[in-house]
């Protein structure tokens, strides 16, 4: 993934109502949207908005209903015209597109999926499926073979010759989201696309979507007024409320670091095991035991007056180990401090792995007294999380 | 204090000159343009006669065949392609038989085009609403304004006959199928509309793939009101001498011939049915996709 802007906006304003170019002095000058819609009876949609967004994330833009979000998405490929600012695509300026350049952008660069679908009743479900390559002129034999397999893709192989009115919401946005991937199109821009779905079907295309992404890597804009799925989904995400962006920044950052009130709020009924990983609340591990004998490995944990340690070799991590097992283990007769520290000293503690979702160690950590190792793929410790720890993250209070 | 009393009319010279003067500017305008409009007309007469006369002259037995068959193209109804076979034969049966024919053609041309005018017109105030707010007034003084008043100026105009009658019959049909063409057009929902959009779809892309597709419910609708109304104007048109079904009813009236005039009647209602129940089962089958799961 280069870090690389795709997509830029700039200052980018929308003003609805008879004369919209003349109030953008009045918003910079810092009038309220409620103000300015009492006083001159313009309605202020999109203030000042700046986004970076990077070739390859799932950019999240986030609002409640009335924030301006369908609005935004609707200027990517400028379906509405701002009033001012700019928008930059790999670095092409989008307002300065006459009718059939921007034709041809929309046809290329971007695809859409829509919060009711929007797909054409009088088609059926492949023709539908085709309707961007049509558009283009593709031949037909062409356009429907790439249709069958996108519609194999999102799993409704056989489904081609029904209406859409004969699938259920699940089907027919799959569908769509078929639709938007058959164009090849870089970007894909997801408006309200699954929250007109009812939940376990909701979380169902969540799955595909990132499933698909793995694979096609496509920079996503995705509108939703739902948390959750933008924490599930984003790769960053910005927060939007009346029209202003109110923070931008990757899920841990808005959970773990509100900008304001308003998102704080948000935040609180977030389900926090759900969106958070085990890497973003973990603790260094302090009382890291660097010996390979018994007797040192005894005064290391004295030294950390934790009765308990993690070993860590040249290797990686090796395993937990108990003060008490230790101390009992020289007492006894066929062991003493010289000895090296081998895999029956150590602990059965189950290891977590730092992306895991904090719901997924939940019953690992609350079965253990003591914090339980975190260790990635390479087999390096990570950290460590502990029943209060855990606790902590769950809680209301950041 | 007259006026209080009285309403402050207008003098009655003045009235006359008034009324005059419009009927002298008419006429003279008639007598300036009359014969290039009715050149202007003649390709449509032409057409007109020749397709009269095709259906007269085409022998009942295919004539009935040919109806029947374009009822089952359309319909796929074997119920109601034999109705038809056995209303047709009816009206033969008791003597209309011409004058049905001739009926069937102005009535087939004048819908076509009504079609033909109606549903750019409408594609045309779908696209713009001050557009919208200039044809909307005249579609409703042609649906209200009496027929015998605009008869009189076409009559003036072009004299008796067939064209005058085609006019007449237009422009009292044409106006439901603009209006739903116009409606059925706006209704279509925006999110698809977006769509095409989103996908680089050009404006006649948009009009041809999208908006008359998705309108066609509506338009069909239109076409029938059409139909219906051009049917219901064919006793007023043979008043300035269209030939058909109208001719035995307007003579029926001045005789007080109620056996006639009900025969006649009825085969009106009988042709009206014909092409409403085809049109109708043509539309939903056309539909098909709106059916299934809700």
């Amino acid at each position: 993934m280069s870090t690389q802007n795709f997509i830029e906006i700039k200052s980018l304003y929308k003003v609805f109502g008879p004369k919209p170019k003349s109030l953008i002095p009045m918003i910079q000058a810092g009038k309220g949207k409620q103000e300015l819609l009492e006083e001159t009876g313009h309605t202020v949609g999109l203030n000042n908005i700046n986004l970076d967004i990077k070739r390859g994330e799932i950019f999240v833009i986030m609002g409640l209903s009335g924030s301006g979000k369908s609005t935004l998405i609707r200027h990517f490929n400028r379906i509405i015209d701002p009033t001012e600012g700019q928008i930059l695509v790999d670095g092409e300026d989008v307002l300065t597109l006459d009718e059939n350049s921007l034709r041809e952008f929309r046809r290329s660069k971007m695809s859409m999926v829509f919060q009711h679908f929007g797909l054409m009743p009088h088609h059926s479900v492949i023709d539908n499926v085709a309707f961007g390559l049509k558009i283009q002129g593709v031949a037909k034999n062409e356009r429907l073979e790439k249709a069958k397999t996108w519609l194999a893709d999102v799993g409704l192989e056989g489904y081609g010759n029904q209406y859409p009115s004969q699938l259920s919401g699940g089907q027919q946005q799959r569908v769509g989201l078929a639709r938007a991937l058959c164009t090849d199109a870089e970007i894909l821009l997801m408006d309200e696309a699954f929250s007109a779905l009812d939940p376990l079907i909701r979380s169902e295309m969540q799955d595909q979507l990132i499933e698909l992404q793995e694979k096609l890597h496509k920079t996503i804009v995705f509108i939703t007024h739902d948390l959750d799925e933008a924490l599930r989904l984003g790769d960053r995400i910005a927060i939007l409320k009346d029209g202003e962006l109110v923070q931008v920044g990757e899920p841990k950052e808005i959970l773990l670091q509100p900008a304001n009130d308003y998102v704080e709020a948000f935040v609180r009924d977030v389900n926090r095991a759900r969106a958070l990983t085990v890497e973003n609340v973990m603790k260094p591990p302090v009382n890291r035991i660097t010996t390979s004998t018994i007797g040192e490995a005894i005064e290391q944990m004295k030294a950390t007056s934790k009765e308990y340690g993690y070993v860590v070799s040249n290797e990686g991590f090796e395993g937990t180990v108990l003060q008490e097992t230790l101390e009992k283990a020289v007492e006894g007769e066929d062991c003493c401090a010289e000895d090296p520290l081998t895999d029956a000293l150590f602990e059965t503690v189950a290891e977590i792995s730092p992306e895991s979702l904090l719901e997924e160690v939940i019953p690992e950590t609350l079965d253990n007294e003591r914090p339980l190792p975190v260790v990635d793929e390479s087999g390096e410790l990570k950290g460590v999380l502990s029943r209060s720890g855990l606790a902590k993250a769950l809680g209301s209070s950041v | 204090m007259s006026w209080f009393t009285d309403f402050p009319e207008l003098s009655r010279e003045t009235l006359v000159s008034i009324r005059k003067s419009l009927d002298g500017a008419y006429r003279g305008f008639s007598r300036e343009y009359g014969e290039n409009i009715e050149a202007f007309f003649d390709p449509l007469l032409t057409f007109l006669v020749w397709f009269e006369k095709l259906l007269l002259a085409t022998p009942w037995w295919l004539m009935i065949g040919v109806i029947a068959l374009i009822t089952h193209l359309a319909a796929r109804s074997w119920r109601l392609t034999i109705g038809v076979i056995i209303a047709l034969f009816l009206i033969g049966l008791f003597g209309m038989w011409e004058d049905t024919m001739s009926t069937l053609s102005i009535i087939t041309v004048s819908t076509l085009l009504s079609i033909g005018i109606g549903i750019p017109i409408g594609i045309l105030m779908a696209r713009s609403d001050r557009t919208q707010s200039i044809v909307t007034p005249a579609l409703d003084v042609m649906q209200t304004m009496p027929a015998f008043v605009y008869l009189i100026p076409v009559v003036m105009l072009l004299g008796i006959g067939k064209i005058p009658g085609l006019i007449a019959v237009i422009i009292y049909a044409i106006p439901p199928v603009i209006r739903l063409t116009n409606l059925g057009i706006r209704l279509v929902d925006r999110e698809v509309l977006e769509a095409a959009v989103s996908y680089g779809v050009s404006p006649w892309q948009k009009l041809w793939h999208v908006q008359l597709p998705l309108a066609m419910p509506n338009i069909m609708a239109g076409i029938n009101q059409t139909i219906m109304m051009a049917l219901a104007m064919v006793v007023i048109a043979s008043m300035i001498g269209v030939a058909g079904l109208g001719q035995p009813v307007l003579r029926s009236i001045t005789n007080q011939y109620f056996a006639l005039g009900l025969f006649n009647g009825l085969a009106i209602v009988v042709l009206a049915i014909i092409f409403d129940r085809v049109s109708q089962a043509y539309a939903k089958r056309s539909q098909a996709y709106l059916g299934g799961r809700e």
